[in-house]
């Protein structure tokens, strides 16, 4: 009896301080966590002028310390993107990489100003932008190509099948104060 | 009065019997051969490593903004802060050359097998930390390679499935690398890991001391006498073999001043050209290379064309080692005794790992993906098959003892 009372104690006492110890590790664990300031930062939006920015042209703007790519489409780039579908894993952006309003075939508020998270969706290198038609092999469409890996994108951002990176590149939230002030990191605002 | 103060002392703190247990009174094999140096070396780069890193830290600034800086100030601005950092940066590399002909005697002379696989474990422990204290090490400098190498290196956890995501962010602290995984990274690689490195360093010794060294004929020494006693064929490790390596040493410091003096950069494989520019977070470097000492790892990533399969085989690589011990099954430990099954698959496996990592410096190309993944499959057959091979091969016969005289 005394045996199996003492056993009974040893047990639940090192089961107590093993759950102290465990809980002991969380304020350990937990300030690994991103910080308030961190989060703040991360919720505050970025402006930018685009009245320098020509068609065919890019801009790269740095947003949460993210390469964030602001592309001028051409119409002749917009013609072109319907026909690359059939090379493409999902060219209708079922997967959620994107904010709903800019779940459309150009991807975009407005379909000639392209933004993107400029950051593979591989592992996170960051793709370079190779717009003209044939720069990277003759059938290359334009669009991004990834130096780590070797991942390609079209002028949507779109992934190519057969490719390291799983999605599509990622689209951050943004709307227009006017036709040429846009506005990253902030949804547009309900009228 | 010295003598009785002395004594005082010993009967309080007796050091001189630690002395006696591992230096005057352990006894080696007489006939340790070159390959045996390497622990010790190793050890001593283990001090070089923490004693100069204890001084870089003096001159470094663990901030994206300052990091770049505080490291071309401590190369042109502080007396001699070149030296430190160049023996540092050195030492990181030829720490593992120093490992990989360590790990590599082990293979040759079966140090792995019965009574010794705890040293091994122990020892894979130690490569496996050390391979994280240099990974770590090589964010600080926060130059392109060091930046992309570290985003790249940590969105491998994202591809574990459901918890990934939230993984990485808990280990960059932010959703990209910034100053919160440099300044974590910083903390680890000063202090929590060299912390566990040396408390596993000896308990390696502990277990190596416990069942004694092995040697080059791989037969048991010790068979008819307890370990640490003395016979006809050992010798005290002080002073016979301390001597040996101090001239080891002498030997080895020769070569690595010729590197930290005449190339520390070593054609851009102890110190990468890309990592000369300050990090950019808006901008990869066209070509990443890898260090040297992880690249086997890296090309590894590169083949596999699934993510989440990349990052596990490219832990099996690791991993598998770690079970070595329980794979030989030959009766034989030394590879001079051994049949040539055993022989040819150790020379295939050192040529196919040298040239996983080789191929994975140079840019990859499609026939370079091939050559790698070939690779990569001798690699696991080395292991997958050797618990066959190692069974069914011809032995020579072994010697009765160890030739050591009279």
């Amino acid at each position: 009896m005394e045996e199996d009372r003492r056993r009974l104690l040893a047990i639940t006492i090192a089961l107590m301080a093993g759950l102290g110890i465990a809980a002991s590790a969380i304020p350990f664990l937990a300030s690994w966590q991103p910080s308030a300031e961190t989060l703040a930062q991360a919720t505050s939006p970025v402006e930018v002028d685009l009245s320098n920015l020509a068609p065919g042209g890019s801009m790269l703007v740095s947003w949460q310390n993210k390469p964030i790519w602001i592309i001028r489409r051409t119409q002749a780039m917009l013609d072109n993107l319907p026909s690359i579908d059939p090379l493409l894993r999902d060219p209708y952006s079922l997967v959620e990489q994107q904010p709903s309003y800019t779940r459309n075939e150009y991807r975009s508020l407005n379909p000639e100003y392209l933004i993107l998270i400029g950051l593979c969706t591989h592992l996170g290198c960051s793709p370079q932008f190779k717009p003209s038609l044939g720069e990277l092999n003759h059938k290359w469409p334009g669009g991004f190509y990834c130096p780590c890996h070797g991942s390609m994108f079209d002028l949507a951002g779109r992934v190519m099948k057969g490719m390291p990176a799983p999605t599509n590149l990622r689209i951050p939230p943004y709307h227009f104060i006017d036709a040429h002030t846009l506005v990253i990191g902030e949804d547009p605002r309900l009228v | 009065m010295l003598k009785s103060l002395f004594n005082w002392f010993l009967q309080r703190l007796p050091i001189n019997e630690f002395i006696a247990r591992h230096l005057t009174q352990y006894y080696l094999p007489k006939n340790l051969n070159f390959w045996y140096f390497f622990g010790s070396l190793a050890l001593f780069l283990l001090f070089l490593q923490v004693l100069t890193g204890l001084w870089l830290t003096m001159f470094y600034t663990p901030t994206p903004e300052a990091a770049f800086n505080s490291i071309e100030t401590m190369m042109r601005e502080v007396p001699y802060g070149w030296l430190l950092r160049y023996l540092h940066s050195t030492g990181a590399s030829a720490f593992f050359i120093i490992i990989y002909c360590h790990i590599f005697r082990s293979l040759l002379y079966g140090s792995y097998k019965k009574p010794r696989e705890l040293v091994w474990l122990l020892g894979m422990g130690l490569y496996v930390l050390l391979l994280i204290e240099a990974f770590m090490g090589y964010l600080l400098p926060w130059g392109q390679t060091s930046y992309w190498a570290s985003q790249v290196s940590t969105s491998l956890l994202s591809s574990i499935p459901r918890i990934g995501p939230a993984l990485t962010t808990w280990v960059r602290g932010n959703s990209v690398v910034s100053g919160e995984i440099l300044h974590r990274f910083f903390a680890l690689h000063i202090i929590g890991i060299p912390l566990f490195l040396i408390f596993l360093v000896r308990l390696h010794l502990a277990a190596l001391h416990k069942v004694g060294s092995n040697n080059p004929d791989g037969i048991f020494i010790r068979e008819k006498s307890p370990p640490d006693k003395k016979s006809l064929c050992t010798v005290p490790f002080h002073p016979f073999y301390t001597v040996k390596e101090l001239f080891a040493l002498l030997i080895f410091l020769f070569i690595f001043s010729l590197v930290v003096f005449f190339s520390p950069e070593m054609y851009g494989y102890f110190l990468e050209p890309n990592n000369f520019i300050p990090a950019d977070p808006l901008l990869t470097p066209l070509h990443i290379e890898p260090l040297w000492y992880l690249a086997p790892f890296y090309g590894v990533l590169c083949v596999i064309p699934n993510k989440l399969l990349g990052i596990l085989i490219m832990g099996s690589t690791i991993a598998i080692l770690f079970i070595l011990p329980w794979l030989d099954r030959s009766p034989v430990k030394s590879m001079r005794y051994r049949g040539c099954y055993s022989r040819f698959a150790l020379a295939i496996f050192i040529l196919s790992f040298a040239l996983l990592g080789y191929i994975s410096t140079t840019i990859i190309t499609p026939i370079k993906v091939f050559f790698i993944q070939s690779f990569l499959v001798l690699y696991f057959l080395f292991f997958f098959l050797m618990p066959f091979y190692t069974k069914y091969e011809k032995n020579k016969p072994l010697p009765k003892s160890i030739l050591c005289g009279k």
